[in-house]
């Protein structure tokens, strides 16, 4: 080692001081590297996504005004200066809400029966195909939908309540995931007290588990929501376009707000021959901009709701 | 291989909130001194600024000098990496890398600096650190298993030979008991016993007999109320702190009357 | 749930009510929860009959049939030559997105668990949320009219000096709708869900294990080599395919910036070589007539079997790991 007994108080300390300084000039430039190696990529992360938002917000405020949210495509052609989203806001709630009211039932009721009954071959086998569920791609619930649709109404069918099908195929698993973490957060202990002074289980499960796990629920159904609110390819596939207004899920296409930022954009730059007429080249690519402002405002909201309840309103149960 | 320690003056701030004040005490190399003390008293936290372990908790800041022959830890041109790697430490949980088999484990520190080691060298390092803690007979067989799947106090000495594979100079001990059955205690207590014939040894503990066990020195600390800051009340000699202590606190915490 | 198997679940409690109390109410509740349940296996197993069942005609069907009756359907070819290409072209798409994102995703997952200041990292990582929600048709559209006008330079500077290799073989398409673009802005989209993954598991490093790595000297780098990035490597690996399950599926971006192409091609600068089932799918579908349906079906159904297959082979990853896994 470094010093011996013998060595004179002086020595000692120079040895000593030797060993405390940065003793490995290799080590300490490896970890520079790699410190300046993380920030890189994550400025280099941040450079599209912070381009992303800025261009949707640059390109999208343009547009984006009351007139835009309160008015459909209904009559608007060519490079008029006109035309809004109304129609496409109404299926998105109108479809999304559909979804809602199918999986929210189907995925809570799921997840207590797998936290409060489960623990047979059923469970086990729920368990796996809520998992395989998960990983099942949007494109492949819009064509389920398409296919139960088309076996009993015949091809060619395109309604509102096919594309709640679709979303809801995507939402039940991530439903029931996020209810099951929240059941199992609930103590046994409360349960037992429940059971104690003699409630029955189902009453047990509805008064006492739901009731203390309820905000923890809520936001991740509405996480849920926000991640299937913006799915664009099963809506296409399923609901299809619409320029009107159209409030009935269960007649006819709906718009809705993904697929009409993609609409907009595939109809391109509109040719502008007529000089005295009001036409604006890029018109359709305005409205999709602010369309996907509106798309990803609402998310965002969904998001920061689902936050705020499950920080205000979350039983301490972990602390 | 030990060194003298010399603490001047040290104060320890969280933040604002100062958490050890004045501390001033000289720790002897080749002997075992051990911190005793109430919980929240500071002891812990003292423990950790030997080896600058305390900044990993941001906002935590020191006043006053440690010296290591007369070197200040906290002094320009010292390199906090270079001083846990001569002041080595061991926790009150084993820690093990779950990752890692028992002869990894024994490697890791060694590994960050020499990655190239040889095959034999490697082993030869590995079967003195263990059988430095007591624990090659026990694992000779199965140095390619998990860290992990030892027994608790296997897992305590497996930590002890990798804190003492880099050759440290001085061996900080965090209750490193605490979290063990009886005979595992035992085992870790005689390994100490072996260990201060070549490291400066600093244990904390909550248990007066094993202070009163292992220990050559001993320092008591103490906190006179919440929020208020902890400090060094006495240190001296083991037996003469159990049998005659000069402070009343000091009497009435061993005589177990508080703490 | 049969009253002989063995209480497992971690939430039971039989004591106060078992199947003495198993009555009105009760039975109910526990009937329609089980049902619930079981509603789920019918709902997949629907998915898997009736996908098969709107697929069959085309599957059956021989390639000269399905020539003649499907306009964009190459002559010739049976169902299997058709799919082909497809599911080459969304392989290549997923991997060349994930190999791009991965790295880049673990480094930033890094930044906010251990090197950023706290109160930054908290901002971050809900940042990174948010942007993992984003629609999926917003970066689409991003990536057609922001990202593909600037990017022809680079695809081109890169084909013609490193164009002997065959995935960058020249000459770069201007506009750049290939698949070098649509991988990118794939990649800007799977980025932020295998952050959130990774930000997860790092953040769930134990303290122990950390302070023992500092305690031997380690500089920060050092501690993340040993105690952090061992201690989080399933996590990696079940973000990297949550992110690789997203890309294979993934329709929108492709659909809109591809120039598709039915080519066994690696040529990534090159228009017209490529195209994914997803996006083949929502191309042809609204003008397809009833047997076309059926044949993007069929292509719908080959997508599902392999998107599965990625999520089993994850599994088994993460499974195999266990135990040498961080579960103490």
């Amino acid at each position: 080692m470094t010093t011996t007994p013998d060595l004179t108080a002086e020595q000692r300390t120079d040895a000593v001081r030797t060993a405390l300084a940065q003793a490995d000039p290799g080590r300490h430039r490896k970890d520079r590297v790699m410190t300046v190696i993380i920030y890189g990529a994550f400025v280099l992360a941040m450079i599209p996504l912070v381009s992303l938002i800025w261009t949707v917000l640059a390109n999208g405020l343009e547009r984006f005004d009351w007139y835009f949210l309160t008015v459909s495509m209904r009559g608007v052609f060519g490079g008029m200066d006109a035309g809004g989203i109304y129609h496409a806001i109404i299926g998105t709630v109108e479809i999304t809400l559909g979804a809602t009211l199918i999986s929210v039932p189907i995925g809570i009721l799921t997840a207590i029966y797998l936290v409060e009954y489960g623990g047979g071959m059923l469970a086990k086998w729920v368990t796996f195909f809520v998992d395989v569920m998960t990983g099942i791609p949007s494109i492949v619930a819009g064509l389920f939908a398409l296919s139960l649709f088309a076996f009993f109404f015949g091809p060619g069918i395109r309604l509102g309540i096919m594309g709640s099908v679709a979303l809801a195929v995507l939402m039940i698993p991530v439903v029931v995931r996020s209810t099951e973490e929240m059941l199992k957060l609930v103590p046994n202990e409360l349960r037992e007290a429940s059971y104690a002074l003699g409630v029955p289980k189902w009453l047990t499960i509805v008064k006492v588990v739901l009731r203390t796990s309820v905000a923890g629920i809520v936001t991740g159904v509405m996480l849920a929501i926000a991640r299937v609110i913006g799915e664009t390819a099963p809506l296409l596939l399923t609901v299809g376009v619409i320029d009107s207004i159209n409030y009935n899920l269960f007649e006819g296409r709906m718009m809705t707000l993904p697929v009409y930022v993609y609409r907009q954009y595939s109809q391109g730059y509109v040719p502008c021959n007529d000089p005295s007429a009001v036409c604006i080249e890029d018109i359709n690519f305005q409205r999709a901009w602010a369309a996907a402002l509106a798309l990803i405002l609402i998310v965002m909201i969904l998001n920061l709701l689902a936050r705020l309840i499950s920080r205000y309103f979350a039983p301490k149960l972990r602390g | 291989m030990a060194q003298r320690i010399d603490v001047k003056d040290l104060d320890i701030y969280y933040g604002d909130f100062l958490a050890v004040e004045g501390v001033t005490m000289t720790i002897e190399p080749r002997s075992v001194t051990a911190f005793i003390g109430p919980s929240g008293c500071g002891k812990s936290t003292f423990l950790r600024t030997l080896n600058r372990m305390h900044e990993v908790i941001p906002g935590t800041r020191v006043e006053g000098s440690v010296e290591m022959e007369g070197v200040d830890l906290y002094g320009p041109g010292v390199d906090p990496v270079a001083v846990r790697r001569q002041i080595g430490m061991v926790f009150q949980r084993p820690n093990p890398f779950p990752t890692m088999s028992i002869e990894e484990n024994v490697l890791a520190g060694v590994k960050l600096v020499n990655k190239r080691i040889s095959k034999s060298d490697a082993a030869d390092l590995v079967e003195s650190s263990l059988r430095g803690s007591n624990l090659w007979e026990e694992v000779k067989d199965r140095l390619d298993k998990p860290g992990a799947g030892l027994s608790g106090g296997q897992q305590q000495r497996l930590c002890i030979a990798r804190a003492i594979a880099i050759k440290p100079q001085v061996l900080l001990m965090d209750e490193p008991c605490s979290a063990l059955d009886p005979i595992s205690t035992l085992a870790i207590e005689d390994l100490i016993a072996e260990l201060k014939q070549d490291y400066t040894i600093v244990i904390v503990t909550h248990n007066m007999q094993q202070a009163a066990r292992v220990s050559d020195r001993t320092a008591f600390f103490n906190i006179a109320g919440t929020g208020k800051p902890g400090k060094l009340i006495e240190m001296d000699d083991t037996s003469t702190m159990f049998s005659s202590p000069t402070e009343k606190a000091t009497e009435d915490y061993i005589s177990g009357r508080f703490g | 749930m049969s009253t002989t198997a063995p209480p497992t679940g971690k939430a039971r409690s039989r004591s106060a009510s078992g199947r003495a109390g198993d009555r009105g109410m009760n039975r109910i509740f526990r009937l329609v929860s089980t049902w619930s349940g079981a509603l789920i296996l019918a709902t997949l197993a629907a998915v898997a009959i009736f996908l098969v069942l709107e697929a069959w005609p085309a599957i059956s069907l021989g390639g000269e049939e399905l020539g003649e009756q499907i306009s964009w359907f190459p002559e010739d070819t049976s169902i299997i030559t058709f799919v082909g290409p497809l599911i080459f072209g969304t392989l290549l798409a997923a991997f060349l997105a994930l190999i791009l994102a991965t790295p880049l995703a673990v480094g930033v997952a890094l930044f906010i668990s251990h090197y950023a200041p706290r109160r930054l990292a908290q901002a971050l990582g809900y940042l990174v949320d948010l942007l993992a929600a984003i629609p999926s048709v917003v970066y689409g559209l991003w990536g057609i009219l922001a990202f593909a006008p600037i990017v022809y330079p680079v695809w081109n500077g890169i084909a013609e000096t490193l164009g002997w290799f065959p995935l960058f073989e020249g000459p770069a398409a201007d506009p750049p709708r290939v698949m070098a673009t649509v991988a990118v802005v794939l990649a800007v989209m799977i980025l932020p869900i295998i952050t959130a993954v990774c930000r997860e598991v790092f953040l769930q490093t134990p303290k122990l294990h950390e302070e023992a790595a500092l305690a031997l000297g380690a500089t920060r780098w050092e501690l993340v080599k040993t105690a952090v990035l061992p201690f989080a490597r399933s996590g990696i690996i079940s973000g990297a395919m949550l992110g690789l399950g997203r890309a294979l599926g993934e329709t929108m971006a492709v659909l809109m910036i591809l120039s598709p192409g039915f080519l066994y091609s690696f040529a990534i600068f090159q228009a017209g070589q490529q195209q994914t089932i997803a996006a083949n799918i929502a191309a042809q579908q609204p003008e397809a007539p009833p047997l076309g349906v059926s044949a993007l079906i069929a292509t719908g159904l080959a997508l599902f079997v392999i998107t599965m297959a990625v999520n089993m082979a994850a599994r088994a990853v993460v499974a195999r790991r266990k135990d040498f896994s961080g579960a103490n």
